[in-house]
């Protein structure tokens, strides 16, 4: 059952992952310059959480 | 036509629109209400105690705040009929779409145990046994989605936001003044002491209160599930309105009591205020501890809400308060698993309830500017949204006010990671 469960939902992922594989959204300058400014501000906070991890760790 | 022809005209113009208002009245409402939730609430009593009243103008211009960022939600939904995580996935493609998901699961669920911890201290007071309070939240909850309508579901939320509103009775109790109440509302200045870290600290999280990630996908989803059309924008916009005036007379009531009954005492918790408040005045005291309880349960309601009805959307699942549990399972059992898996966690002896609240800042502060964003392009892709589109006053207005809310919740969140950051 457990099995079976994990199996549909692999099968689902997939079928999002497909469904959604391209964004419909039209890719002006804008938006990528957006889209490139918000990447930057994840990674810079995701960087500054694993250093607080890592620094509480020590 | 003669002058009481034309009278009889405008009256019942008005009594339609009134009567279609009515109709279409409610996830605006709901989502501002319920921003006042336990965190909110905990907030606004630090604010009122540390520093009195002199904070009132700053809440008042929070209300266009959320007005026009919740005000997008309101077209996007109506014009697309989807729900925020689907728009998403659609628009930006599966990672962006499964980051949003993710972290929208994440923050939710850790915002749902903050709920329970507001509920469960709110009803300690009256020696409630938390395994009490939270049983009788479940039952409440599971009571509420039970019925298979939409409808009847919103009408139960319409009465814990009138419930919400408990607070205003204690504001006349407490006998404030009117010309300070005048002076504070309107005149923009700093408390004595001058612009300190503390102050900008609850500056800081007097915003993150107000706009949360998951207002902006429950009112997309509620709006989708209400079945509002692009002729209904005007009332959801009013309806919104109305909902930003709510929460803001309810933080500003808050401030008042607080900032008369505790002024310069060290509050960093809504039910420690409510006991208090309690040896100068018991009703009072009952009030704010009732008001924390309804606002817990109301903002857990909506929280949970808005996680099922994004995996629903995302994972194709029927979604609708309107399908009853045989016909949308998965939605239902997902409503329930959040709930469970929230409140046992306040159950846990020892559980790191403190920490977890921190951490929902934290994690909040990476999911609300993705989510902002996305609401800016996608309210600008005129591929989508036809005549709705944000005109370039909208842009104007939301992309700075976007910028502020990012700018300052993110100081927020990283002041709370790294405590000492702006000293």
């Amino acid at each position: 059952m457990i099995k079976n469960f994990f199996n549909h939902s692999y099968a689902k992922i997939r079928e999002i992952n497909k469904k959604y594989e391209t964004p419909s959204i039209e890719m002006s300058k804008w938006v990528k310059f957006s889209l490139l400014l918000l990447r930057l501000y994840l990674f810079t906070l995701i960087g500054l959480m694993l250093y607080k991890f890592i620094s509480l760790l020590k | 036509m003669n002058i009481f022809a034309r009278l009889y005209y405008r009256y019942r113009r008005m009594s339609k629109a009134m009567r279609l208002f009515l109709l279409t009245a409610g996830p605006g409402i709901i989502v501002m209400v319920a921003d006042n939730d336990a965190g909110g609430i905990t907030t606004y009593t630090a604010t009122g105690a540390k520093y009195g009243m002199h904070l009132l103008w700053f809440l008042i211009l929070l209300g266009p705040v959320a007005y026009y960022v919740q005000e997008m939600t309101v077209r996007l939904g109506a014009v697309t009929k989807r729900g925020h995580a689907e728009a998403i996935f659609s628009a930006f493609g599966r990672v962006w779409g499964w980051f949003s998901l993710l972290d929208l699961v994440m923050t939710d669920w850790l915002t749902m145990i903050t709920e329970f911890i507001g509920m469960t201290a709110a009803l300690s007071i009256f020696h409630i046994p938390p395994v009490i309070t939270v049983v009788i939240c479940w039952i409440i909850m599971g009571a509420m989605i039970s019925t298979g309508r939409y409808w009847t579901w919103e009408k139960i939320a319409l009465l814990f936001c009138g419930i919400n509103l408990i607070y205003i009775p204690a504001a006349f109790m407490v006998h404030p003044s009117v010309k300070d109440i005048a002076f504070n509302s309107t005149v923009p200045h700093f408390p004595p002491g001058g612009f300190t870290n503390e102050l900008f600290f609850l500056l800081m999280a007097n915003i993150g209160t107000t706009i949360a990630p998951w207002m902006l996908f429950f009112q997309q989803s509620s709006v989708v599930d209400k079945g509002l059309h692009e002729k209904d924008i005007k009332f959801g916009k009013i309806d919104t309105a109305i909902g930003a005036v709510l929460t803001v007379v309810v933080a500003m009531v808050l401030i008042i009591v607080c900032g008369i009954l505790l002024n310069g005492v060290p509050v960093d918790d809504a039910a420690v205020a409510a006991r208090q408040i309690m040896p100068q005045s018991s009703i009072i005291g009952t009030l704010i501890a009732i008001g924390l309880f309804d606002a817990g349960l109301l903002g857990a309601i909506c929280i949970s809400l808005a996680s099922s009805w994004a995996f629903g959307e995302v994972f194709g699942w029927a979604h609708s308060l309107n399908d009853n549990v045989r016909e949308a399972p998965w939605f239902y059992a997902y409503y329930i698993f959040d709930l469970l898996l929230a409140g046992t966690v306040v159950l846990i002896p020892g559980a790191p309830l403190v920490l977890i609240t921190l951490f929902v800042q934290v994690i909040a502060t990476t999911l609300l500017p993705a989510a902002l964003v996305f609401l800016i392009l996608l309210l600008n892709d005129k591929k989508t949204m036809g005549e709705y589109v944000n005109t370039r006053w909208q842009n104007i207005i939301n992309i700075s006010i976007v910028a502020m809310v990012i700018a300052l919740s993110t100081m927020y969140g990283l002041s709370t990671l790294f405590p000492g950051m702006f000293n």
